[in-house]
């Protein structure tokens, strides 16, 4: 069996709470065990970065560490969450004063790393073979005709990542996986507006408005997303962006494990908790 | 509207150590590199808005106008996208150099006040619980910056009530907060933070 160190963050367990239902569920038809780090802390996000980047770095390594003992790589579904960490471990790794600095944190802590961890999104475990495969092989319920705008925003592919920055693909190989139509999307890889939406608001509606203008262009029948700040943006403030601008979406904003779920016909996916409600396009396969 | 006289500088009154700064951060001394072509600025969703682009950002630290890059709107609108960064052809790390710009501003007290206190509110949340409890952040941040705006929340915090995805529960501290406590100490006191 597959094993990981599983990181949820914050959002998780409130806000997003969907993502992890949906995830925990289809990780389960897969085989995939997902083992929840114990007594795990928030990963810094962008705004610790924004006040301390070390100390930032410290409390984002306290995960690596736990992860270390449990003797698996990380998982995080949250793209902040993903980045957060595996900036910490890149810079543990690449810059010694920073090594120093936050390995002298972790001991006065009583905790130590040693940088064996790998960070991993959680949609990159599913694309990769064998995994894909499996996939491909648990659909019971083919989502035929259904068109998926793949949005997988910014962290999950900038700085790092394992999908390309500007023209991803992997929402795409999973919507083809489950028989779904993937829509050509060129702002797929462009920003939601993220944690701008506390302090800019009128900016990060922009921005969201773009992202689901886009989708609406492209005849999508919902848009699945890889992040829960992402979800948050698109799904929650859709009627804010509505009575901002005057526009008229409707466009339903899934989990792309949700999406997975569906196809798998798996129970627990959480997508009544979704603000917008199904499209007809999407009301077909549920 | 009488015309504003245009700010003329002298090199004398600039300060170059700013760029010696920004050579500190891990990646920062690409801004050398810069050609000042605008990449990043035609990249940026978030540049209409801004006060100074980032390409004049970089321009502006290679003048030594700390103070005016300091107080600008700019670095508190990066959305942290990451999308200049990846397409500067000179590899010069601007959001990292943004994040940069952010710690130092709050560190002289010159950052833009609202829009910087919802990264301390996160910190101090951080700190004290070890998690983000997404209620205390809103609550606090708009508390202390815009009580009224809070009320315009009402719709979206009723649907998620209604959806079991606003928690009514007092926030949770990790159970080793201590572990958070002592690395908070550890990184404070070597003052490289």
């Amino acid at each position: 069996m597959t094993s990981y160190a599983y990181y949820p963050g914050c959002s998780a367990k409130a806000t997003g709470a969907s993502y992890e239902e949906s995830l925990l569920s289809v990780a389960k038809v897969l085989g995939i065990e997902l083992d929840e780090i114990d007594d795990w802390n928030c990963c810094g996000a962008t705004a610790y970065f924004s006040v301390r980047e070390k100390l930032a770095m410290a409390i984002s390594a306290r995960n690596l560490a736990l992860a270390e003992q449990q003797g698996k790589d990380i998982v995080a579904p949250c793209s902040a969450c993903y980045l957060g960490l595996a900036k910490a471990n890149k810079y543990l790794k690449e810059f010694p004063k920073t090594r120093e600095t936050v390995c002298g944190a972790l001991n006065a802590a009583g905790l130590e790393y040693n940088g064996d961890v790998e960070v991993l999104h959680a949609l990159e475990i599913f694309i990769k073979e064998p995994m894909l495969s499996k996939v491909k092989a648990s659909v019971k319920h083919p989502l035929t005709g259904l068109r998926v705008a793949g949005y997988v925003g910014c962290q999950m592919v900038r700085p790092y990542g394992f999908d390309d920055a500007e023209y991803p693909e992997a929402l795409d190989i999973i919507t083809d996986a489950l028989g779904a139509t993937p829509v050509p999307y060129p702002m797929a890889a462009r920003c939601c507006g993220g944690s701008q939406i506390m302090t800019n608001e009128e900016v990060a509606l922009r921005m969201s408005k773009n992202v689901l203008l886009a989708a609406e262009k492209a005849g999508a029948d919902c848009i699945i997303t890889t992040c829960p700040l992402c979800h948050m943006n698109l799904d929650m403030f859709q009627a804010k962006v509505n009575a901002h601008f005057g526009t008229n979406f409707s466009i339903p904003v899934l989990y792309f494990t949700q999406l997975m779920g569906m196809a798998f016909e798996a129970s627990g996916l959480g997508i009544e908790k979704n603000l917008v409600a199904p499209s007809a396009g999407l009301a077909a396969h549920l | 509207m009488e015309a504003q006289a245009p700010v003329i500088r002298l090199e004398r009154g600039m300060k170059p150590d700013f760029l010696e700064e920004i050579y500190e951060i891990p990646g920062g001394e690409n801004i050398k590199d810069c050609i000042q072509c605008g990449t990043c600025s035609g990249s940026c969703p978030a540049a209409p808005d801004m006060e100074h682009t980032p390409r004049q950002i970089i321009a502006m630290i290679r003048a030594g106008m700390r103070d005016e890059v300091l107080a600008s709107n700019t670095i508190w609108m990066c959305a942290s996208c990451y999308m200049c960064q990846e397409r500067c052809p000179s590899q010069i790390k601007i959001t990292d150099i943004m994040y940069a710009l952010k710690r130092v501003a709050l560190a002289e007290g010159k950052a833009n006040p609202k829009a910087s206190y919802m990264a301390q509110v996160f910190v101090d949340n951080i700190n004290t619980y070890g998690r983000n409890d997404e209620r205390m952040l809103i609550f606090n941040y708009y508390l202390k910056t815009n009580p009224g705006k809070f009320l315009s929340y009402a719709p979206i915090g009723m649907s998620m009530i209604s959806k079991g995805l606003l928690s009514m529960g007092a926030p949770e501290r990790i159970k080793n907060i201590d572990q958070i406590r002592k690395i908070v100490a550890y990184v404070e006191k070597e003052g490289t933070a």
